[in-house]
């Protein structure tokens, strides 16, 4: 019997998304995911100062805030033809790598784990889909008080982050030419017992929770494998090379396609609006493409566009960046995945999963927040911590950065000094794509094939595999959808 | 260090929820529903009042807010294990039990545009359901409303020009909609959460706040009563007449935009994230983030007003 489900909305993201899936005997057949807030951001940013739009994109959303600042500055650089001082390099990855390790414990505990782990009964933990809890009472009641404890331990990546940003969330000192934060011992103080006391957490809680769900859900690591191509812009300069490209960054820029490493060239990039709810036009790179809304296209069925590498979808995120630095990348990295893999039975296959993602997201904080604790002794107190800028009269600029959901990228047309157009093209957009011209479905979409819901009753392996992915919806919804596209069948939820 | 909560967090969760058990046996407890619904917004302003510290955001969705006080959380996107039907259903059965005694706490702005299209929160016979019909049923019946954040007091970003949503603060779209319930705003981009929980606290043991204790954008008084500037400590480089010009400069702001002159809110003595930092001390101009004109009335930014 084929049934319709859907799941709208679906909670513990961030921001408005609505599930639909086409189940046929009790597996997923078709899937269809799509925003439901439009904020209309490009066109709020057309004819403002270049420089506020490091403050105005941060407001994409307050959970990543600080990937929009640094891709928006970076971008700014870029139009500017300047690139910040060691001190302000090195600030800026603080600032960023705080609300990675912020960003993935929050996730994990208070996003993802009740997906797995049975809560108290009272709200908000109370009501929920009942089903497929498998973990004994006692370990239950332990992750939920981590659960509890992550809430605390955030907090306080986020003072971190603050410390060298002024506050948290919508970072106030990151600026285009490096930051406004003059560094002194009493900040890197701060800062280094902070981070001692997160790392501890990271090794001795944050990685054996998900383990011990990943040792008691061992089918997920199989399911949810997605399209099994990755692409990772990179993050965390480690030297001042004005071309991105060529830039040393602590994750590397690069894809990996079916196992194989591939580079990455930043102009193949398209966005195709086949099944998107905007006029047709032929797949246009983002520093060209348009954004005219037509709500009653035919075939369209989502406001999210379908953003491809030469002309195939890639999954982005902490999985993309594992896939392309598990050979070469980091070595504390590839070793830690490794030794993961090793530890669960599982092989390297088994990484593009459910369990795969938080794996990758769990090892790279922790391998992050190691390469923190030195990079902070590496700032010079007497040294500057940004160069001055001049902003042109006509310019491009590109900033491209990975946010601890993904790639991103930013792209502006400065004209009459001020913004004549600005672009973004964020994780989500990457992952949640709709169907292209090809009619190739998105990694999300692809992900979702093949799921296991039973009835429909209660599609809990759906949401298990869409928030493995970490959806940020408030960053990659152009427009409101109404509905996806009717398909015929009957409603169960 | 001065971190004690995290051991007291580690506590097996069964006696970590003994005041809870206590509450049923003891009846002093007073319980309050909240309907927390985020609209045309970016969860910044959820983000940030879980960074409470006095007190700990376990007390505040697990525990007692403050001694005798227990918020239920039966409505928070983000936050709860419900999704689907089962959430908007859980805000429905709220507003209906217990009307006129519930909270109704709005995050974001409210898009107006069309009856509501461009934010819809799940659906009903196959529509999408407008944000600005979700206020319409859940803000008659709450005791009271309170605007978390700039955008849902007053606009802020997603109202910026030109406004491309019609995205209204809720005390706007309630008169638009023609519905009387007391709002306080929280203003901030985002709220801070000590504003946020002192302003939970002067409704849960005093009422409704009387409008001389809000000033004139209704804001309670003790968080906003008093400008930026006033209370800078870059007052000295402006007494001293040294002005910073470009980023990374020391000195007063207001050449590089400080708006703190036309700001009203307590950041220069309560500071972010625990007192580590604040806008200002991190070298940054204020941005006039607490005020109805936030963002257009301060842009450029970075521009003397």
């Amino acid at each position: 019997m084929r049934v319709k489900v859907a799941v709208d909305p679906l909670t513990r993201i961030e921001g408005h998304l609505g599930i639909e899936a086409v189940v046929d005997n009790g597996k997923v057949v078709e899937a269809r995911s799509a925003g439901t807030l439009y904020r209309g951001f490009e066109q709020i940013l057309v004819g403002r100062d270049p420089l506020d739009a490091v403050q105005i994109t941060q407001r994409f959303c307050g959970v990543c805030p600080t990937a929009h600042a640094l891709a928006s500055s970076q971008c700014l650089d870029n139009a500017f033809g300047i690139m910040p001082p060691r001190n302000g390099r090195i600030i800026r990855n603080l600032i960023q790598g705080a609300n990675y390790i912020q960003s993935h414990i929050l996730h994990f505990y208070h996003l993802a784990a009740l997906d797995f782990v049975r809560g108290p009964d009272f709200p908000p933990f109370v009501p929920r889909y009942e089903a497929d809890y498998r973990l004994p009472e006692k370990t239950s009641q332990e992750i939920v008080s981590h659960y509890v404890q992550a809430l605390h331990i955030r907090l306080k990546a986020h003072e971190m982050s603050a410390v060298f940003s002024g506050k948290m969330p919508h970072c106030a000192s990151v600026v285009p030419g490096g930051v406004t934060v003059i560094p002194a011992v009493d900040k890197i103080t701060t800062f280094l017992w902070r981070l001692k006391e997160l790392r501890d957490f990271i090794d001795n809680v944050y990685i054996p929770d998900v383990l011990t769900i990943a040792r008691v859900y061992r089918d997920y690591g199989e399911i949810g494998a997605g399209c099994g191509r990755f692409l990772s812009w990179g993050a965390f300069d480690l030297d001042d090379e004005p071309d991105v490209a060529k830039r040393k960054r602590y994750f590397r820029m690069g894809r990996c396609v079916n196992g194989q490493l591939a580079p990455v060239d930043p102009s193949k990039v398209a966005e195709d609006v086949t099944c998107s709810w905007y006029k047709a036009a032929p797949p246009a790179h983002p520093a060209a493409a348009r954004t005219e809304p037509d709500r009653n296209k035919a075939g369209a069925y989502s406001w999210l566009k379908a953003p491809r590498y030469e002309g195939a979808a890639y999954e982005v995120g902490p999985l993309a960046r594992a896939m392309v630095n598990l050979n070469g990348g980091p070595p504390e990295l590839g070793k830690a995945l490794d030794q993961a893999l090793t530890e669960l039975r599982w092989k390297r296959e088994n990484l593009c999963s459910v369990m795969g993602r938080h794996l990758a997201r769990a090892l790279e904080t922790q391998a992050l927040a190691n390469a923190m604790a030195d990079w902070v002794l590496q700032i010079k107190l007497d040294e500057p911590v940004a160069v001055a800028h001049k902003i042109p009269e006509s310019a491009e600029g590109m900033g491209l950065w990975d946010a601890s959901r993904g790639a991103l990228g930013h792209w502006i047309s400065i004209r009459n000094q001020k913004i004549a157009r600005y672009q973004a093209v964020v994780p989500t957009t990457w992952n949640a794509s709709p169907h292209d011209g090809k009619n190739q479905p998105g990694p999300i979409e692809e992900a979702l094939l093949g799921a296991p819901v039973g009835d429909g009753n209660n599609p809990f392996a759906l949401a298990r595999i869409v928030r493995s992915f970490d959806p940020c919806i408030a960053c990659a919804v152009h427009l409101v959808t109404p509905r996806g596209r009717e398909l015929g069948v009957a409603r169960i939820v | 260090m001065r971190w004690a909560s995290a051991a007291t967090a580690l506590t097996p969760f069964s006696e970590s929820f003994l005041p809870r058990l206590g509450a049923a046996l003891a009846e002093a407890v007073k319980e309050y529903p909240i309907i927390w619904m985020q609209h045309s917004a970016c969860s910044g302003c959820s983000v940030s009042v879980i960074n409470t510290i006095h007190p700990s955001i376990k007390n505040v969705i697990l525990d007692q807010i403050l001694p005798g006080h227990q918020l239920y959380l039966n409505y928070h996107s983000t936050l709860m294990a419900a999704a689907g039907h089962l959430s908007t259903d859980a805000a429905m059965e709220t507003a209906k039990k217990h009307k006129g005694k519930y909270v109704f706490i709005v995050e974001g702005a409210i898009p107006t545009r069309d009856g509501g299209i461009d934010g819809t929160l799940g659906e009903e016979d196959g529509k999408p359901v407008p944000m600005l019909e979700w206020v319409r049923r859940l803000a008659p019946g709450a005791m009271a409303i309170l605007a978390v954040g700039t955008c849902a007091a007053y606009g802020g970003i997603p109202a910026a020009a030109p406004n491309p949503t019609e995205a209204k603060g809720i005390g706007d779209v309630l008169k638009m909609l023609s519905i009387s319930v007391p709002v306080i705003n929280i203003p901030g981009c985002p709220c801070h959460p000590d504003w946020f929980i002192g302003t939970v606290a002067r409704v849960l043991l005093y009422g409704v706040p009387s409008a001389k204790e809000l000033d004139e954008h209704g804001r309670l008084k003790v968080y906003y009563g008093k400008s930026v500037h006033n209370r800078c400590i870059f007052r000295d480089y402006l007494d001293d007449g040294i002005f910073a010009t470009k980023f990374g400069e020391v000195g007063c702001m207001l050449e590089i935009g400080c708006k703190g002159p036309f700001t009203h809110a307590d950041c220069p003595i309560r500071q972010w994230n625990s007192g580590v930092n604040w806008c200002i001390n991190s070298g940054a101009p204020c941005m006039g983030c607490t005020e109805p004109g936030f963002p257009d009335a301060h842009s450029p930014l970075y521009q003397r007003r």
